[in-house]
């Protein structure tokens, strides 16, 4: 393999790890606060992209991705409301089931709204064929846009956990539910920010990816399953080992098209994702005793 | 005998529906209830695992795409250029396989859809315990994404191998001839005898299903529900169980996936698709986890209502919301509801 194919797969591959690291630190931020793991996590990858592009018919770009952040927050919030936050104690496989339901709806209506069409947004800088050479492979300048969309992510988070109060209390639910409520936290609203925030973040990864590799009804399910690979892999609840984990699954994924056919590129993730089941489902970077302490 | 009125409810409500379709001369509900009934062996199966045994399958559609697309495959797929190839040869002397021409006058050599269904069988039973093995260590969440990502692969394998037909699925599958002269096909003038090899199958899957539940096995089965550890220490061989009952529903759905193949004369990769699955676990839970008679009776009215088309576009949608619906308003199952209004109700019993 020549340098510069290999660069053009490095590159490609951290664009890809990286929108799959976002996917599962959405679903890090909702397992923490509630040790539920959202299936419907990819679904708001899918309408943030969705609508902004729908906005931006009408409004300009930024605008239009803006809005559509806010928005999927907003379906986000209504989703836990609706569905989670008054069910007593609900056991793991009803919340499972509840989550999947929940993503089959989405997609049905996003069906009925937007179609079976492939849609895309425009291309933030430049167009369709313009191109930055880096070390002899020639990138897409959107891949600039999705790397710093998802730097902004991680850096923003650690930021909200680490610094705001906000964030505090949030990680006081995550790390025990009964001290928070016994220190005044209103443990069922930061719930309802969790799902914000994690459909947020999915929002705006949805946006920035949609010129690269397009925006369909279905593209969910997929997204999810890989997302879930690269939160296991670096161990459930752990945010920051899930960015590194979701760069190892997209180089490892961008590099296998040179080995095997592309049409078993997805069924890759998925064998990772089974081995790592089998062998360490703590996690390549988890603890062992920290995940036997906690209930899957 | 008592147990046993269901069962002979369930003949003669079966005899009663063909003789009520015959009268009223809309036999053409027969095909629909047909496929229902080997869709409702699936949900049966799953039933087994999910409400008795406790562990979540988000992949069973991918053993009913074993099951019909091996059968498919083989008994469709023309061996004649191989004739010479030792291993075709040794399969065709010892009668494994039959010569016919197809519908443009050319000859095939395939094989006979006992032998291939025998194949889809075995391999079933080898995938299941493979997988089964494994992933049924796993727990709650793990447990279904392990399960959904064994359905997305079997479905990727599917659309990947032109052995399968790729995306455009196998057609043109021959007819199974059973004993007795009764042959799966979905030939106009066979209609009512596969509906009854359809509902003796679901009526013999059913005795069996409630034997299981009411021996030893099932009893050991209900405790690893309640609680896997407790189970666990009163001795039962909890990995040992759930395995063998992963593996029975396996099987179940397998054979439903044969037949249903054979009847309908073909099979897409949408019969492996997460719908499927997906769908499978929502009757169930309609059916009231723990209980095969909720299971089936449930499997064969939506089944057969989402057959007839009534739900439209909204297929997947219905499903869904009923999935929703139910986990969260009636998570006992749609016949448990009645109990939980009585108790709502001011003053209630219970």
């Amino acid at each position: 393999m020549s340098f510069d194919l290999f660069c053009q797969y490095f590159l490609a591959g951290i664009t890809y790890g990286s929108i799959y690291a976002v996917v599962a630190i959405g679903f890090n931020i909702i397992y923490n606060t509630t040790g539920i793991i959202n299936f419907a996590q990819g679904e708001f990858v899918m309408l943030g992209g969705m609508i902004a592009i729908s906005l931006n018919q009408i409004l300009p770009l930024p605008l239009a991705i803006g809005l559509a952040i806010i928005a999927t927050m907003i379906i986000g919030a209504l989703i836990e409301m609706i569905f989670i936050r008054w069910l007593d104690q609900p056991s793991v496989l009803r919340m499972i089931i509840i989550t999947i339901g929940v993503s089959i709806l989405v997609r049905e209506v996003a069906l009925h709204v937007w179609g079976e069409s492939v849609r895309s947004l425009p291309y933030f800088t430049g167009n369709e064929i313009s191109s930055v050479k880096i070390l002899g492979a020639s990138v897409s300048p959107q891949v600039f846009w999705v790397l710093s969309a998802c730097l902004l992510i991680v850096a923003g988070l650690s930021i909200f956990f680490k610094r705001m109060s906000l964030g505090h209390e949030m990680r006081a639910c995550s790390a025990n539910r009964m001290a928070a409520t016994l220190c005044g936290i209103n443990v069922k609203n930061m719930v309802t920010l969790s799902f914000m925030l994690s459909a947020g973040i999915g929002a705006m990864a949805g946006c920035v990816v949609s010129p690269i590799t397009y925006t369909l009804y279905d593209m969910g399910p997929g997204l999810a399953i890989k997302g879930f690979t690269v939160a296991i892999i670096g161990g459930l609840g752990n945010s920051m080992a899930a960015v590194a984990a979701g760069l190892i699954l997209g180089l490892i994924e961008s590099f296998s098209v040179s080995v095997m056919p592309l049409v078993f590129q997805d069924v890759i993730a998925i064998i990772i994702l089974l081995l790592i089941l089998f062998v360490r489902p703590h996690g390549i970077f988890g603890n062992k005793e920290a995940a036997g302490l906690k209930e899957f | 005998m008592r147990r046993y009125f269901p069962v002979v409810f369930l003949i003669m409500l079966v005899v009663l529906v063909q003789q009520l379709t015959q009268l009223t001369g809309t036999s053409y509900y027969l095909t629909q209830l047909t496929m229902s009934a080997y869709y409702s062996l699936v949900v049966v199966g799953l039933c087994l695992v999910m409400g008795y045994a406790g562990q979540i399958s988000i992949g069973h559609a991918a053993f009913f795409a074993i099951g019909g697309y091996l059968s498919g495959a083989l008994t469709s797929f023309n061996l004649l250029p191989w004739q010479e190839n030792g291993l075709v040869a040794l399969l065709n002397r010892a009668g494994l396989l039959v010569a016919s021409l197809d519908l443009y006058g050319e000859s095939l050599l395939t094989v006979h859809p006992w032998g291939a269904s025998a194949v889809a069988i075995i391999v079933t039973i080898i995938v299941a315990f493979a997988i089964g093995v494994p992933v049924l260590k796993l727990k709650g969440h793990y447990l279904a994404m392990a399960t959904l990502g064994f359905g997305i692969i079997i479905y990727r394998f599917i659309l990947a191998t032109p052995y399968f037909g790729e995306a455009d699925g196998i057609s043109d599958i021959p007819a199974f001839p059973l004993v007795l002269g009764f042959t799966i096909s979905g030939d106009f003038s066979s209609r009512v005898s596969n509906y009854y090899v359809a509902w003796v199958l679901v009526v013999i899957a059913m005795i069996l299903l409630m034997n299981l539940v009411d021996s030893r096995v099932g009893r050991a089965l209900r405790a690893i529900h309640g609680s896997e550890e407790a189970a666990q220490a009163m001795g039962v061989d909890t990995a040992r169980y759930k395995l063998y009952t992963f593996v029975i529903s396996a099987v179940l759905a397998a054979i439903a996936g044969i037949f249903l193949t054979h009847y309908n004369g073909g099979i897409g990769p949408s019969e492996a698709g997460i719908m499927k699955s997906v769908r499978y676990v929502a009757l169930v839970a309609v059916g009231g986890m723990a209980s095969l008679w909720g299971a089936l009776s449930m499997g064969i009215i939506l089944n057969f209502m989402s057959l007839r088309g009534m739900f439209g576009n909204y297929d997947d949608a219905v499903f869904g919301a009923i999935l929703i619906m139910i986990m969260l308003f009636a998570p006992q199952g749609l016949l448990a509801l009645r109990f939980n209004l009585r108790r709502l109700w001011p003053g209630g019993r219970d």
